[in-house]
């Protein structure tokens, strides 16, 4: 799975180069550990809420390739049918009912679904992935006392890849110490190596089971390092400070590179792994042909729900 | 039929709809105490339970985006914001996410969500406590928005914004919570989008919202007694609001006046002016008449709030200016 995000959004920044994807396309190149970490410990049932760069998420949820890189393209067979493009993606049957890019948007969003789990009598658990960035927003905060007050099932996943846009982590607060917010609000928390997949789904199985047996949230803040810049798959290694350097170590801590040689120890051939990443190649090269032949949204679609049509009794 | 107090006729319609759907829930500031609500949710609590009756920390934007959360998995919840200014702290709430989501996702995702905002005037609470902000929200396309001003309206508008299955912004005033009136005792709806015609009448259309719906029902007992005879509607709905019945009224009497106690500029009466004049600007004697707020903040000394509100007065008066004009010409 990781490969498939990983291929997916090499080929998502080849088409923005090459100006076939115009849509703004945050990549995930470098954080893939957390998404499958996470949504490999969760059932089908329950909810993953995302924010602007959420390919990841959306691929280790179970959410369809060939629809995200068509919503990506902009057409009528994309998930939400070509009015989202890569920041608003979306797979209800996969309990993924929407990820937007408002930082921090979508964390009382998941506090909701966790609370409608609870009200409904239900083991289901919720998950918010966020930036580092959406814990500057009064959001956060006002989520993580709620879901810490109301012991709801809920998993706040930090993905802390030390930039917002360009900013660096060390030029918005004082301190690099984003878990320390949990014990603020009386949650359980842990930090965790968010470029080592093995230690991220350990975490998260830890955290679901306490979130499915009533007892409450979770803030995980899983470490970890943004490859390419903001949006778009340039590297901007103008921003920040040393972060040529950085960038270089952090490559080294590649999540996909550490699960390789661990699985080789564990005695899985390099051929078997070639044949995985050319199967995945393949599903990619795939999705971009269906992407382009797919039709544009039609015209005439244009005023259609702006509300929802149906009502429940 | 038996009466109730606006206040009540809020209370029963909360009462039933949780007796009735299990996925309806109520939370907000100050709704296990009379403080900000009146008796508008007096002992739901109790009634109901504390799980589903959530008195929340002073944290709008949390509360309302877990509402809508809620409602997106599958609840019908109700917020409840016990002064429209606090509402403003869940702008991105109601506004970036509820009202988007089932355009974004092709309706795919709903948010059956309702967001109960009060508006309070007068009591010298000043500018951040008395704001009435409907046109803020009514501009935003994906949002429904209600404004009762009658017991009867109070209760069926409610039901209506539960069950419609979209986010819909219920609006209620502080001071019509005392006013009496007829509520029969079922669940009924009173459908969003179709406004009230409280009088026929022959000379000018005076539509107004919510309070000065009230209001305007005393300045046209004044204005009979001077002989000019109103038609009274009562938009009820602010969004989307009932054209077809002001552009009829309208056509017959040729006349319109709008009162709603917002800021003038930009507001609901502004939108109904502009609508008339486009669509049925034949139709129209004299020039539209509006009574607003002046634009400036709510004061807070009593005697700059006897400036600053309007009333069945104002009504009156703008009324008599409108004949005047129509006269003229």
């Amino acid at each position: 799975m990781m490969l498939r995000i990983r291929i997916f959004e090499e080929m998502v920044g080849a088409l923005v180069t090459a100006n076939e994807i115009r849509t703004p396309c945050h990549l995930y190149i470098g954080q893939e550990a957390i998404a499958v970490g996470v949504c490999t410990v969760l059932r089908q049932d329950d909810t993953v809420w995302g924010g602007h760069r959420s390919h990841g998420h959306y691929l280790a949820k179970g959410g369809d390739l060939k629809a995200m890189m068509a919503e990506i393209f902009g057409k009528a067979t994309g998930c939400a049918h070509g009015r989202g493009g890569s920041m608003h993606l979306v797979a209800p049957a996969q309990g993924i009912f929407g990820t937007v890019p408002l930082v921090a948007a979508t964390i009382p969003l998941a506090v909701g679904a966790a609370l409608s789990a609870k009200l409904r009598g239900t083991d289901q658990v919720a998950v918010a992935f966020f930036g580092d960035g959406a814990t500057d927003e009064g959001h956060f905060h006002e989520s993580l006392n709620l879901a810490a007050l109301y012991r709801l099932p809920v998993l706040f996943v930090c993905e802390n890849n030390f930039y917002s846009t360009h900013l660096t982590l060390k030029e918005r607060r004082v301190k690099d110490n984003i878990v320390e917010s949990a014990a603020l609000h009386g949650l359980a928390s842990l930090v965790v190596d968010g470029n080592d997949v093995v230690a991220v789904y350990q975490a998260a199985s830890q955290a679901v089971d306490r979130a499915r047996a009533g007892g409450g949230p979770t803030l995980l803040e899983c470490r970890t390092y943004r490859w390419r810049g903001h949006v778009g798959p340039a590297l901007d290694l103008e921003v920040g400070q040393n972060r040529q350097r950085d960038l270089s170590e952090w490559m080294q801590k590649d999540p996909i590179m550490r699960l390789r040689e661990r699985l080789r120890e564990e005695g899985i051939s390099d051929a078997d792994l070639s044949e995985i990443e050319q199967r995945v190649a393949a599903e990619v090269d795939v999705a971009v042909s269906f992407a382009r032949q797919s039709p544009p949204p039609d015209e005439n679609e244009l005023l259609h729900h702006v509300y929802a049509s149906r009502r429940g009794a | 039929m038996r009466e109730l107090t606006y206040a009540q006729a809020i209370r029963e319609a909360h009462a039933q709809l949780l007796a009735e759907d299990p996925r309806v829930f109520l939370i907000g500031q100050g709704v296990w105490n009379p403080w900000y609500a009146g008796t508008s949710l007096q002992d739901l609590d109790k009634e109901f339970g504390r799980d589903r009756i959530i008195d929340s920390p002073v944290s709008e934007n949390a509360t309302t985006g877990a509402a809508i959360g809620a409602a997106i998995t599958g609840m019908r919840p109700i917020v409840f914001h016990p002064r429209m200014d606090f509402m403003l702290l869940a702008a991105d709430p109601i506004i970036n996410q509820a009202a988007n989501w089932s355009y974004l996702f092709a309706g795919q995702v709903s948010v059956p969500v309702v967001i109960r905002a009060v508006i309070n005037r007068r009591g010298e609470q000043g500018a951040q406590h008395s704001q009435a902000l409907q046109a803020l929200f009514a501009h935003v396309p994906g949002l429904k928005v209600v404004m009762p001003a009658t017991p009867h309206d109070a209760k069926g508008l409610l039901i209506a914004a539960v069950r419609d299955g979209n986010p819909v912004l219920y609006i209620d005033d502080r001071w019509l919570y005392d006013l009496p009136g007829a509520v029969p005792d079922a669940l009924y709806e009173v459908p969003i989008g179709s406004a009230a015609l409280r009088r026929s009448g022959r000379d000018v259309t005076v539509v107004a919202t919510s309070y000065m719906a009230a209001e305007a029902v005393k300045a046209v007992a004044t204005l009979a007694q001077r002989g000019i005879d109103v038609e009274l509607i009562d938009l009820r709905s602010i969004k989307p609001w009932d054209h077809n019945l002001v552009y009829s009224s309208v056509g017959k009497t040729g006349r319109l006046v709008i009162a709603d106690a917002a800021w003038m500029s930009g507001g609901i009466a502004a939108e109904i002016a502009a609508s008339v004049a486009s669509e049925i600007f034949h139709a129209l004697k004299a020039p539209i008449g509006r009574v607003c707020l002046p634009d400036v903040p709510a004061p807070t000394s009593a005697l700059l709030e006897q400036a600053y509100y309007i009333g069945a007065e104002d009504i009156v008066s703008t009324v008599e200016k409108v004949l005047v004009s129509s006269s003229r010409s």
